[in-house]
């Protein structure tokens, strides 16, 4: 047990020095911007005098490994900062209650795990039973059905599949709504009903990953000779792929679906975008395309967190799950 | 609700038909082995396919004859059917073409070929004739703006449509037809300019770090994992963010930018490929032998690395290329991608996405957005189907 513990804490440690450094590349990134951010603040008809206080404001004035390492010590303390949007607000129009970026950020990044939850629990059982089915009934037509349907599905962009979704089940049969206006205090069974077209979405585009892997995966074990045994003692074929293959192939499927995990907490940008699903990508987008850079700066470190963090997750879940891996010669 | 009901009976009646299927069959057929050792999980797989056949050829058929109102509602449904046909039909006479052409090679190529990779060759070489010589076939230019905006595609007069244009016009008045036409050149060609800058760098890196290793091979992999670890669309986001800025100072266009930020973020992944099979390959004796002939590093990647590492490289630019298409047509969606007036893909799906609203009452407006979104999908599919083949072929799984 000693070991494995070891080996966890090796991971994690790796994990974190992997995020001081990613949170690094962002801060170079943003702090690369030419100009300046009080200017961009106050906008083009600033006086000198205005943008010299902004700057004392913000520690713009002190030199970047100050800023780099009080900015880490804001964000460890999870003070992530004011955005520009509402600053220009409260300097136009008097206002003076700010709200941070973490209390902006954290209802929309409950929504967007909620979504990527949602998708999870239909996901993750659909491909690996269609997995299952697809090895079961390999080179038949059903085989070749799956396997063209899920390859068209994971190649389309994720806007066409929604486009798709919405145009049969929201516009020609209404049967779910096609944007999810989503609000605090809201029931569970209306909030799942809102979420529905963009789980859904989702879902085709990581199904198909997941499905493959699993048929892969127990195709490969189907060959060795303890099936073989099996198969001769008289065990009917799904008996042996759920009994004997399935257990052996759990390494590889549980691999693959912490990575499209984590490509739905990371891949929901596009299709909240459409759905205007206010979770946390839509946020990002929308700073993009103003350039609020201490909203920018924090989703994109959550991003990265959170893949970084189900990155981690699969690789401690394949160390367990093989012995040979965690006994290292 | 009653929706559900219909699924549950037709469900039922399924598992029913495929009990009597199984059982008529081995009365029928005395007891035939195919009859006789049928799971019931195979039967009732069996009578399924049957039912969504049958369904949906009397669906289309229904679709054909009915009225007005009912005909609108499977519009959709019935253009599916007929383009799904219509390429299946393509496909085969293009394999039956490539097996009765060519060269001997080509021929034995064209035999063992599975319909959707021959499906997928003939997408791509028509999305090539048609970005190359986009000029010549559009009938307008892609920033020709007409006094008449928000034409409805179809070309019917009685619809609203003008027979200039046969896909309508859009919101400033620019023919539609045309700039998907133009969509292919600029969005086509940007990926595949981008996806060689990728590989370029990808590729020269990967192959010195194989070569050479020691401390370049330790800096770049070390580089390589910290770029790895942001998502790729989110690190293209923060960047361009970065870059419309660079753009607007020093008056640079804003698609440069795009290309080297998504080939570099692309070349990360190329590295770790390119680095892996060539460090498998480095360690080879005719390797050995060509170091002990004494020739140079570039003798040594170009002629003896490069050609046994063709094969996985190739299906990796097939794959990349298709990623690379994809995260630029997300970000033009998005709005930070190609920049107006050029005419792409993705700005024109954002642009005309809220036409879908009406496909209810004119399912030809509607399918402005959905035509444009279908070609990004088209030759990303085709790609991917052309790709899964030559993956199947070199690695010799026979399964």
């Amino acid at each position: 047990m000693g070991s494995i513990a070891r080996i966890i804490l090796q991971r994690l440690a790796l994990g974190l020095l992997t995020l001081l450094i990613v949170s690094m590349v962002i801060f170079v990134a943003v702090n690369a911007l030419p100009g300046d951010f009080a200017q961009q603040i106050l906008g083009q008809g600033a006086t000198p005098e205005a943008i010299e206080a902004i700057r004392k404001d913000l520690g713009l004035d002190q030199n970047y490994f100050l800023r780099y390492f009080s900015w880490l010590g804001n964000l460890l303390t999870g003070n992530l900062g004011i955005s520009f949007a509402q600053m220009n607000f409260a300097s136009n129009m008097g206002g003076d209650q700010l709200i941070g970026v973490a209390e902006q950020i954290r209802p929309r990044f409950m929504n967007t795990m909620f979504l990527a939850g949602v998708t999870a629990v239909i996901a993750v059982p659909l491909s690996i039973i269609l997995g299952l089915l697809a090895a079961l009934y390999r080179n038949t037509v059903f085989d070749r059905a799956a396997n063209i349907t899920t390859l068209s599905s994971i190649s389309s962009p994720e806007f066409f599949l929604a486009y798709i979704l919405i145009l049969f089940l929201a516009v020609l049969n209404p049967v779910f709504p096609s944007l999810s206006n989503i609000f605090d205090g809201m029931g569970f069974g209306d909030r799942l009903n809102k979420t529905m077209l963009p789980a859904l979405t989702l879902t085709l585009v990581v199904t198909a990953h997941m499905m493959r892997m699993t048929r892969a995966a127990i195709i490969n074990l189907l060959a060795s000779p303890y099936i073989e045994m099996a198969r001769l003692k008289g065990i009917s074929p799904m008996r042996v792929i759920v009994k004997h293959a399935l257990p052996n192939a759990l390494a590889p499927i549980i691999n693959v679906i912490a990575l499209n995990l984590a490509y739905l907490i990371t891949g929901v940008v596009v299709v909240e975008v459409v759905f205007v699903y206010p979770g946390i990508g839509q946020l990002f987008v929308d700073s993009v395309k103003i350039r609020d850079i201490p909203v920018v700066q924090a989703c994109c470190l959550i991003f990265a967190a959170a893949y970084i963090l189900l990155n981690l997750a699969a690789d401690i879940m394949s160390i367990l799950s093989n012995p040979r891996l965690r006994h290292p010669k | 609700m009653s929706l559900l009901t219909i699924l549950a009976i037709s469900l039922i009646g399924c598992l029913c038909a495929a009990w009597v299927f199984r059982f008529s069959g081995q009365v029928l057929s005395d007891q035939k082995p195919f009859f006789r050792d049928m799971p019931y999980g195979v039967a009732f797989g069996y009578v399924l396919g049957v039912a969504v056949l049958a369904w949906i050829i009397v669906t289309y058929i229904g679709a054909k004859i009915a009225g007005f109102p009912a005909a609108n509602k499977l519009y959709f449904f019935v253009k599916a059917v007929e383009w799904f046909v219509i390429f299946a039909v393509a496909a085969v006479l293009f394999r039956i073409l490539g097996r009765n052409l060519g060269t001997a090679g080509m021929r034995k190529l064209f035999r063992s070929m599975p319909l959707t990779a021959s499906f997928g060759i003939l997408i791509i070489i028509l999305y090539a004739i048609v970005s190359i010589f986009a000029g010549w076939i559009a009938p307008y230019g892609q920033e020709q703006v007409f006094a008449q905006a928000n034409i409805p595609p179809g070309g019917d007069p009685s619809t609203g449509g003008n027979p200039q244009f046969p896909m309508g016009t859009d919101q400033i008045g620019r023919d539609i037809y045309s700039r998907l036409i133009y969509g292919a050149q600029n969005t086509v060609g940007i990926a595949f300019a981008t996806t060689c800058l990728a590989f370029f760098i990808g590729g020269t890196f990967g192959f010195l770090a194989a070569t050479l290793g020691g401390w370049l091979d330790q800096i770049v992999s070390r580089t390589v994992d910290v770029l790895m670890a942001i998502p790729a669309l989110i690190f293209a986001l923060l960047l361009m963010t970065i870059a419309t800025v660079w753009a607007n100072n020093f008056g640079i266009d804003r698609t440069i930018f795009m290309v080297v930020i998504i080939a570099v973020i692309d070349a990360t992944r190329v590295y770790r490929l390119a680095r892996a099979v060539g460090q498998n390959i480095v360690v080879m004796d005719y390797i050995e032998a060509a170091k002990l002939r004494g020739e140079g590093l570039m003798y040594l990647i170009f002629r003896e690395i490069l050609p046994n590492a063709t094969a996985p490289l190739l299906a990796e630019f097939g794959l990349r290329f298709c990623f690379v298409f994809l995260t630029i047509a997300s970000l033009s969606f998005l709005g930070v991608g190609i920049q107006p007036p050029l005419a792409d893909w993705g700005t024109m799906v954002k642009d005309l996405s809220q036409f879908i609203n009406f496909a209810q009452f004119a399912p030809n407006v509607a399918s402005a957005p959905l035509l444009a979104a279908g070609a990004i999908a088209l030759l990303t599919v085709a790609v991917n189907f052309v790709v899964d083949w030559m993956l199947h072929k070199s690695s010799g799984l026979k399964e």
